[in-house]
């Protein structure tokens, strides 16, 4: 079902954790064993290495900042105070939007797929979900620039400042470029990974969990609630967190819309900076060491977060497909 | 069967085809009301497909098909306009495995058929519904005390019980179980079938088993299928006792095949 590039992320921890490989011996057997263990062991030794050599690019920043570096909000590099909050805040603040715009759309989208299109329209709907996954992020950044942020400005930002601007959120100078505009961005870029994974999980129900529902004299929606929905939260749950994951490290897109100004606003429509951001932006521009070595340094703590968010959104999806019971 | 016994299903000239292949042919039958009825015949001769025609479940197989009319209290479920949903309702399912919701407690297990279709009740009819109807699957006894523990987290058998109580709950008339005790151990299956035998004097019970044994213990009437076929329908007794069909008594002596 997948397309590789949806695979890709998470194949690489396989070899390493699959250790039950049976116990019959020969010498391909052995060979492959071999062959595949190394190739596990290599990319552990390339991930080991990009850590070790963003902590050692980054010593100097490290040690100046401390942890001020992670709670201060003044990021100016001609003053040379880093203080990457505002960086921080715009990453999670971003994603997060980008999770509650995806989420509804994603998983509706796969409980159509799997439970409602008939199948001569879930082939190509499938298809046409997972092409908007190959999209370069860098096309997705200028179809933001040519059409979504004039929409923003004239459009969507005006009907919520007139509706919701009694709330701090959407108040405030709307320039089309913002916060809500790389949300949006980066929501219609996760749709995708959340939708297929979501797919697969409720693909997984086994049928006996639908027909219980159904013989208790349930609708087609109450046996998606009652079977469906429940049986596949944690498998859900997990896909979200890849998109999650996938989204903290977007950079380009974002970089194109979010007008990369390095300050904690409430509003959605102010200019914002994201941590992958700052560092493409000014990665070219940072004209002395110790800039230098803080950009090194928000990747380093970028690297962590992302890291630790997909190695709970695998587990979670992991415990899904190999289900304790209660079916076939 | 005798005259004072009522039908509460009937079966006419029903054919069931999965795709092209047809599954069902012909079949003709009439199910007494508050009475065991057990369908025999070898693997693969149509005994789910026919209890699945039953309430309506055979449709929701992609490109399964039914042809025919089954009638309960008279009218045809089949009927154009008729709402599969309210058939179900009326006409409940055990299934050869047991399936209670596993992210569930035992409690929300067994009201989960209560919970549907707007049934806004108050939580102290709810607890009572769910006592009685876990009371009737003689579960009640042995979970009292764990009701909010996951439905998966009890023995094979009690989870078979709890189906049978999850599908008591929404007071069906009519019982259809799949070959209910073929995944248990021989005391969780003397245990439902005496359950059966309770459960038959207030419901319609209709059960799908391999077992000749167990269609003799507890069935009053037995239907013996071969090949799509319905080959002998009597009271069980006179069945297994003497079968009037070659088939029949080959099937029920083991000189089958
Ligand atoms: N989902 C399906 N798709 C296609 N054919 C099917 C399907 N289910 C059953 N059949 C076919 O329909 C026929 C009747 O099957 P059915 O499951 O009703 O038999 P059964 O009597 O219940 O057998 P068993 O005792 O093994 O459970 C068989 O020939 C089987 O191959
Ligand atoms: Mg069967």
């Amino acid at each position: 079902m997948d397309s590789e590039s949806l695979e890709a992320p998470w194949m690489a921890a396989r070899p390493t954790v699959r250790s039950t490989v049976p116990r019959r011996r020969n010498v391909g057997d052995r060979v492959f064993r071999l062959l595949t263990a190394s190739f596990g062991l290599t990319l552990l030794l390339v991930v080991a290495s990009i850590f070790l050599v963003l902590c050692y690019q980054s010593r100097d920043a490290v040690r100046t900042f401390r942890w001020a570096f992670l709670t201060t909000s003044v990021w100016d590099p001609v003053a040379r105070e880093f203080g990457a909050l505002p960086l921080i805040y715009g990453t999670i603040v971003s994603s997060l939007l980008a999770l509650a715009q995806a989420i509804p759309l994603s998983v509706g989208t796969a409980l159509f797929l799997s439970e409602l299109a008939p199948s001569w329209v879930r082939a190509p709907v499938s298809f046409l979900v997972e092409l908007l996954a190959t999209i370069p992020s860098v096309v997705y950044g200028l179809w933001g620039i040519f059409v979504l942020v004039p929409w923003m400005r004239s459009y969507i930002g005006p009907a919520l400042s007139g509706t919701l601007g009694f709330l701090p959120m959407f108040s405030g100078p709307n320039y089309g470029v913002g916060m809500l505009t790389a949300s949006m961005i980066l929501a219609v870029m996760i749709v995708p990974y959340i939708t297929s994974v979501a797919h697969e999980v409720f693909q997984a129900v086994p049928a006996a969990q639908r027909e219980a529902a159904l013989a208790l004299g349930a609708t087609r929606w109450e046996m998606i609630r009652l079977a469906v929905l429940p049986y596949g939260r944690t498998g859900v749950i997990g896909a979200v967190m890849l998109g999650l994951g996938r989204a903290i490290g977007e950079t380009m897109a974002v970089t194109m819309v979010i007008g990369n100004r390095a300050d904690v606003s409430l509003s959605v429509f102010a200019p914002a900076s994201t941590m992958a951001s700052v560092i493409a932006n000014e990665f070219t521009e940072a004209t002395y060491d110790l800039y230098l070595q803080a950009l090194v340094e928000v990747g380093l703590v970028l690297l962590v977060v992302t890291v630790v968010v997909n190695v709970l959104a695998r587990l979670l999806v992991w415990r899904v497909a190999a289900p304790a019971g209660g079916g076939h | 069967m005798t005259s004072t016994t009522r039908t509460k299903l009937e079966v006419r000239q029903l054919d069931a085809w999965f795709g092209t292949t047809q599954a069902l042919h012909d079949i003709g039958l009439a199910i007494p009301e508050r009475a065991a009825t057990a369908i025999i015949g070898p693997s693969g001769c149509g005994k789910s497909t026919l209890i699945r025609c039953l309430n309506r479940m055979h449709e929701i197989v992609p490109g399964a098909r039914v042809s025919g009319q089954v009638l309960l209290d008279g009218e045809d479920i089949y009927r154009p306009g008729v709402d599969p949903v309210q058939v179900r309702a009326r006409v409940g399912m055990v299934f050869q495995r047991p399936n209670p919701f596993p992210t569930m407690s035992i409690y929300d297990n067994a009201a989960a058929g209560l919970l549907l279709s707007g049934g806004r009740r108050s939580r102290a009819d709810l607890d009572a519904a769910v006592e009685h109807s876990l009371r009737q699957a003689a579960l009640w006894d042995e979970v009292e005390d764990s009701l909010d523990a996951s439905g998966v987290s009890i023995s094979g058998g009690q989870q078979q019980r709890l189906c049978i109580a999850r599908a008591l709950a929404v007071e069906p008339e009519v019982i259809l179980m799949d070959e209910p005790c073929s995944a248990l151990d021989p005391i969780a299956t003397t245990k439902i079938e005496a359950l059966i035998h309770e459960l038959k004097a207030q419901y319609t019970i209709v059960i799908v088993t391999h077992s000749m044994q167990q269609a003799a213990r507890v069935s009053d009437y037995t239907v013996f299928m071969y090949l799509g076929k319905l080959i002998e329908f009597g009271s069980t007794e006179r069945l297994f006792t003497t079968p009037q069909k070659k088939e029949t008594e080959d099937y029920i002596t083991g000189r089958f095949g």
